[in-house]
């Protein structure tokens, strides 16, 4: 990261309570293809996709995540390895990771995985959502060399487990969040991705209209009261 | 659990959740959101998005051996198991802030004055993280900033120019705002405070005395 923008951030960190949910935009016209081109040649997303149904493929890889928590499931493992490993090597090389340290990292960020599958929640994050907090918190380790606190544990839901319908809705909605981005004109997504990436600090975010974020904002909210929830009565029980 | 009237900006939210603050911001960022559950549904939104990020990146060749090696790696070690129950949350410090004061008792308070105390935690320099202790009724002098100031209310309350702010409320000020903190007289008020810039004193003895404390 250069120095300048790292002494500058502060100030761009200062938006205000106003700032917060702004209101979603209709997507503009430039933003949606025309009828006709949609018939002859949709736009390519930036990676090819394998040919399984959108709907269902968070919610297969929560699925595997799931049989490695409860029942330490190698085969799981190894599927999930498959799909996300040469996404974490990329995510990290364009973090600014060479290729050789990327791909130490993403052995790392998986084995990660396996050992920390308890704290696994899919009604708080799909299986990508969750290995990209494990991949930022090692490239904050290794990059910025500073420990990073993260908030206090939050129990978990009521037993034997919060309602499935629930459950499919976050990942669901996290698919089409990304299916959003993905329809995003390319200078907006290339702008999210490098925030990700590390590289920028500013409102890019929340400048990207068109995003889901609030559905998944209020869903997540959802899930938290009902974390609370489960806590005061068992703490009354 | 209630909720925070005062929150953190959309701006620190996103920052916190891609991961390009300095660790004190971390630090006090991660303090508001373990008491504030608005705010977490907002970080993990966030990260929901990063999430998009990993799933739709364009994958990048592993070497032959990859699988294999994970697998061994897998096979030495344990996984955790699911912890059954959480400790009890500390009625003043949250986790985060736990992992770097130990407990309140143990925190070593350097006098700043009129009963004034404070204490620099150890992060990285880019920002400065200090606990405040100001006794029940007393002002913190007058002061503004170069940069940002986040003041975290971890036990009582204060109240200056931008309103009252109790336990888990967050003031997000920058560098036009001069305020003078009253603690309320109920309680003597403890904070987290974050700084990227030395505070500026505008009276006289206060701006000598400011090199020696460090504020």
């Amino acid at each position: 990261m250069p120095k300048a923008l790292r002494t500058s951030f502060m100030y761009s960190l200062l938006t205000t309570d106003a700032q917060r949910d702004p209101p979603p935009l209709a997507p503009t016209r430039r933003d949606r293809p025309s009828r006709t081109s949609a018939t002859k040649e949709r736009p390519k997303p930036v990676t090819s996709r394998p040919s399984t149904p959108r709907e269902s493929e968070a919610a297969t890889w929560a699925a595997l995540l799931i049989r490695i928590r409860d029942d330490r499931d190698e085969a799981a493992f190894a599927t999930l390895f498959r799909h996300f490993a040469p996404r974490l090597k990329g995510f990290l090389m364009r973090s600014g990771a060479d290729a050789t340290e990327a791909e130490e990292c993403a052995q790392e960020v998986m084995t990660t995985l396996w050992v920390k599958a308890a704290q696994f929640d899919p009604a708080r994050a799909s299986a990508a959502t969750w290995l990209f907090t494990i991949a930022r918190n090692k490239r904050i380790d290794r990059i910025r060399r500073q420990r990073r606190p993260e908030p206090e544990d939050l129990p978990w839901g009521p037993e034997p487990d919060p309602d499935q319908a629930s459950l499919l809705g976050l990942q669901q909605e996290t698919e089409q969040l990304a299916a959003a981005m993905n329809a995003l004109p390319e200078k907006q997504r290339d702008l999210i991705q490098k925030a990700y990436f590390g590289d920028m600090t500013h409102s890019e975010i929340a400048d990207a209209t068109g995003l889901p974020l609030g559905t998944i904002k209020s869903r997540l909210r959802l899930a938290l009261d009902r974390l609370r929830h489960a806590m005061t009565t068992r703490d009354q029980s | 659990m209630t909720d925070p009237i005062h929150h953190l900006t959309e701006d620190l939210l996103q920052s916190y959740a891609t991961g390009t603050l300095p660790e004190a911001v971390n630090l006090i960022v991660a303090s508001h959101v373990s008491l504030c559950d608005t705010c977490r549904a907002a970080v993990e939104s966030y990260e929901a998005l990063g999430g998009a990020v990993l799933d739709t990146q364009e994958v990048e060749a592993l070497s032959d051996d990859a699988l294999d090696r994970a697998m061994a790696a897998i096979r030495c070690v344990a996984p955790e198991t699911r912890p059954i129950q959480l400790p009890d949350p500390d009625p003043v410090v949250p986790a985060p802030l736990r992992n770097y004061i130990g407990s309140l008792d143990k925190v070593r308070w350097r006098p700043l004055g009129l009963g004034v105390k404070q204490a620099i935690l150890d992060t990285t320099s880019e920002a400065t993280a200090r606990l405040l202790f100001i006794p029940a009724g007393v002002a913190v002098p007058d002061h503004s900033h170069k940069g940002l100031e986040l003041t975290l209310v971890l036990q009582g309350a204060f109240s200056d120019e931008d309103g009252r702010f109790e336990r888990g409320d967050i003031e997000v000020a920058d560098d036009s705002v001069e305020h003078m903190p009253v603690a309320d007289i109920s309680e003597d008020c403890i904070c987290l405070a974050v700084t990227d810039a030395p505070l500026r004193f505008n009276g006289f003895l206060p701006r000598m005395l400011q090199p020696i404390f460090r504020i």
